[in-house]
């Protein structure tokens, strides 16, 4: 089920240190050791951090090279990143338009202010 | 400010934290609280703003009475409509509404909504409280509808990452 997916990749998500990692990840694939090297982690500290990473689907990690090497997955990323795409949209654009619709009022009420005792149209 | 500002679009705040069930949208607006108040509770203007343009919205009902009933419906430009429900708790004019909220394609799974106005001199602030009632419940509303199937690019995962660091 899609939310639950969700709920696992947003925890995944939750900490700066494997957000820098998958930011790494997205430019590229990276040994654990080069992962551990811009962190003061030690190399079983880093391991933590990428199974968390490993079992939200967020990347994967190479059997076959010797250096097995790790990369992102944009699948469940992508999912996280389409849910709150999809909210901020509907937020973003909903308060753009009520800022114009509040504008509009802001206007009309001085229009009427301005032409007091003129024969109003009527507005609504 | 004293500057005259040319009119840029408003900047509205999401405070999205993994594994909580709440939402905060925060977003501050030029225009005193009174008339925020009325765009929220009015039926006519209230229908003027809410969702995306590309959605026709219905108020069906909109009964500002504690307990009152709220229903709106958005019709899109194919027809698919999509409907919104739930009940006034209080509404407490012009600084707070405290309602609940259900998705119809969604069903069963009631959030409470809370909106306040705060007077900023001329300009107010909204923020825009959501709570679910778990985390799948947060994370499925959405993702079970309302999509456009907008195409993601790497871009908008990088900015995702960004937002997730500075946005908190």
């Amino acid at each position: 089920m899609a939310a639950d997916h969700l709920s696992v990749t947003f925890a995944a998500l939750a900490d700066p240190t494997r957000r820098a990692i998958l930011a790494r990840l997205a430019q590229g694939e990276a040994s654990v050791t080069e992962l551990a090297k811009p962190f003061d982690l030690s190399l079983p500290g880093v391991s933590k951090h990428l199974k968390v990473l490993q079992r939200a689907g967020l990347i994967t990690q190479s059997r076959n090279a010797q250096w097995r090497p790790c990369r992102l997955e944009g699948g469940r990323l992508k999912e996280a990143s389409e849910w709150v795409g999809e909210y901020r949209r509907f937020w973003d654009e909903s308060f753009e338009r009520l800022d114009e619709v509040l504008q509009d009022l802001i206007q009309k009420e001085k229009n009427s202010d301005d032409h007091q005792g003129d024969q109003d149209h009527a507005e609504n | 400010m004293t500057t005259k500002e040319t009119r840029t679009m408003p900047k509205t705040e999401y405070t999205i934290e993994p594994g909580k069930q709440e939402i905060v949208t925060t977003v501050t607006l030029d225009a005193p609280r009174e008339l925020v108040f009325k765009a929220y509770t009015d039926p006519k203007l209230f229908a003027q703003w809410w969702g995306p343009r590309r959605y026709e919205n219905k108020v069906e009902k909109f009964d500002a009475r504690p307990g009152g009933e709220w229903r709106v419906v958005q019709v899109g430009a194919d027809g698919a409509t999509h409907g919104f429900r739930g009940v006034n708790h209080d509404v407490v004019a012009p600084e707070r509404i405290c309602q609940t909220f259900e998705y119809e394609g969604y069903p069963g799974h009631v959030a409470l909504q809370t909106a306040t106005f705060e007077p900023m001199g001329n300009k107010t602030k909204i923020v825009a409280h959501l709570v679910f009632e778990s985390v799948m419940d947060r994370d499925g509303m959405v993702a079970s509808g309302m999509r456009d199937g907008a195409d993601e690019s790497t871009e908008r995962l990088a900015e995702l990452l960004e937002k997730m660091k500075g946005g908190r």
